[in-house]
């Protein structure tokens, strides 16, 4: 069996795949995009490189937590976000890594919009993924969100998935 | 002259006005009498180790810099320069013997004293030496177990006579590590936008607890079938001065020496060691009380420390009545093994702070609050009565006599304001 050669356009539409599905609030389905052993995380504002021990992250999630945390936002009891909120992400100045490495590094920046209540909320960053080559086509090692805010105000809080 | 509380114990009936959540009036005199003059939280001395280290703090709506002097000092000194008033120092936190004004570069020495300028000849020999060009520093600084609050009011009595009752209570948290406790680094700074007295009273609530989480107790039943087992029970008590706690069990791991399935064996056996140590420097019960029971604690105004599934801290203050800015703290014992500081971490992230599966939920039961109290006109009055029915010394951790007993609190302070035509310190 050959493996397919990944070109930038098929790793740009994945991750745009990606933020539509969490724009449309798909969340199995994104957990799904992540491989068995995925972690998505994000570290404090302004330490991008903390480490998970000595400092308080905002979200440190393991593969299963990714799940629970997506299956959690679908519940009507997940009252923070329901009704849903709506949302709409933006990916910009995509870089891609290497395409023939076993693990391909993505950075790319991001702006999610939120708006709840008439109370519109942006959060922009960066996000910094690892992408490899599954059988049935890409997907997500790790993502790692970088926050550029001073602080989470007036956002107040992460209740969706960046 | 207005009123706010309705105490009714014969009726067993306790009423807010919801105008306290709204009212910029009144906020201004929260401001007098309450943040003004009560101790308020800081920040831990774990976060200022070595001499030369400061971070700044916002408290009571002053921008402070709380710093390690070289003297050997912790001081909190008002992050304004003598000279015109430019924020001295625009880093959030670092290690520095001085702080340099960039406006016109007065410097000044990490205890304040100023050092120097630019120009010296435009000045008098004699510049300074009542001391009146130095960074004024808050007279009142005191900390208890590690835990360090300024006062306003330079004739407030001591943060040990302020505490009181409470100190029983952060004693529990705080004998949790022989070596101290310290504060994680990345302290959560976020936002509700909501009255701050929601946020004292939510923290303290354990009524909400299964309505308000449920999806957090769904996944833990997920992680452990057998979890039903231990339900949310224990009491409420009122501490005096307004701060009050719940002291309950839950059926969450507790990663001070609750085990619980989740966690691995080798965690298991670091547990029941930890354990045995806390029997030994305290016998069994108040062993058992640290490792297995949780505690809510609210400090009258704007502490709550929460030694559940992990430690928290929180301390909040109010820009208008319908926003408050919140620094969220997580504390740890100083040296904790990798895997249970992991095991604590994890915890932690999947109840508590803005990405956690609870905190966000919480911060929405407050701005529904807040919004709804648009009907203020004709809607006047919140109801705080769970439990009276018991008798104050007889009440459960569900019901809402830490509330009140903020509550009470607040009253005393408040009429004593209202007694003046305009807020006033
Ligand atoms: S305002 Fe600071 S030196 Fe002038
Ligand atoms: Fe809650």
């Amino acid at each position: 069996m050959t493996v397919a050669t990944i070109t930038r356009q098929d790793v740009v539409n994945f991750l745009y795949t990606e933020a539509k599905l969490l724009d449309e609030w798909k969340l199995t389905e994104w957990a799904a995009l992540f491989t068995e052993d995925a972690s998505y995380t994000i570290p404090p504002i302004g330490d991008p490189d903390a480490n998970p021990k000595d400092s308080l992250f905002f979200v440190h999630d393991t593969r299963a937590r990714l799940q629970e945390r997506a299956e959690r936002l679908l519940k009507k009891e997940a009252h923070v976000e329901y009704p849903h909120s709506t949302t709409l992400r933006n990916y910009h100045n995509i870089m891609v890594g290497d395409l023939d490495s076993p693990v391909i590094r993505v950075e790319c920046n991001f702006t999610t919009h939120r708006t709840k209540r008439e109370v519109l909320d942006t959060f922009i960053g960066r996000h910094i993924y690892e992408i490899v080559q599954m059988n049935n086509g890409l997907a997500i090692k790790s993502k790692k969100v970088i926050l550029h805010l001073d602080s989470l105000r007036p956002q107040g809080k992460i209740s969706l998935i960046l | 002259m207005k009123e706010l509380i309705r105490d009714n114990t014969e009726k067993c009936e306790f009423l807010v006005h919801r105008s306290v959540f709204t009212d910029r009036e009144i906020l201004a005199r929260e401001r007098a009498e309450i943040f003004n003059k009560c101790w308020l939280f800081i920040g831990h001395e774990s976060e200022i180790p070595e001499k030369g280290d400061y971070k700044r703090k916002k408290v009571g709506g002053r921008n402070l810099l709380l710093v390690h002097s070289h003297d050997g000092e912790m001081r909190a000194l008002y992050n304004t320069c003598p000279h015109r008033g430019a924020l001295v120092c625009r880093e959030n936190s670092g290690n520095s013997r001085v702080f340099r004004c960039f406006y016109h570069a007065w410097s000044f020495t990490n205890d304040g004293q100023l050092a120097g300028m630019p120009g010296k000849d435009g000045f008098p020999d004699d510049f300074n030496c009542d001391g009146t060009k130095n960074m004024t520093e808050v007279n009142r600084l005191e900390s208890y177990r590690g835990f360090m609050f300024v006062n306003f009011d330079d004739h407030a009595n001591s943060l040990d006579e302020y505490l009181g009752n409470a100190k029983e209570y952060i004693d529990l948290v705080a004998d949790q590590s022989e070596a101290g406790m310290e504060a994680l680094g990345g302290v959560q700074e976020y936002s509700v936008r909501a009255n701050w007295k929601l946020l004292a009273e939510n923290s303290v609530d354990l009524y909400h607890g299964m309505p308000t989480h449920k999806t957090y107790f769904d996944i833990k039943q997920g992680q452990d079938p057998d979890l039903k087992k231990v339900k949310l029970e224990g009491k409420g008590v009122d501490l005096g001065n307004g701060h009050a706690v719940m002291e309950y069990v839950a059926p969450w791991g507790r990663p001070i020496a609750q085990w619980t399935p989740i966690w691995n064996e080798d965690l298991k056996k670091d547990m029941e060691k930890i354990k045995a140590r806390l029997v030994e420097r305290f016998g069994e019960e108040r062993a058992d009380r640290i490792a297995n029971y949780n505690r809510n604690i609210v400090i009258f105004p704007n502490l709550v420390i929460n030694d559940i599934m992990a430690i928290t801290a929180r301390t909040f203050y109010p820009t208008s009545p319908g926003y408050i800015e919140v620094s969220g703290y997580a504390f740890a014992p100083k040296g904790e093994d990798e895997e249970h500081r992991m095991a604590r971490n994890d915890n932690f992230l999947e109840f508590l702070g803005p990405g956690g599966f609870a905190t966000p939920d919480d911060n929405e039961a407050l701005e529904l609050c807040q919004e709804a109290y648009n009907n203020n006109q004709e809607v006047q009055w919140n109801d705080i009565s769970k439990g009276m029915v018991r008798g104050e010394d007889n009440t459960l951790a569900t019901d809402e006599i830490q509330m009140r007993s903020f509550w009470r609190q607040y009253k005393t302070r408040i009429e004593q304001s209202l007694n003046k035509e305009v807020a006033q310190t």
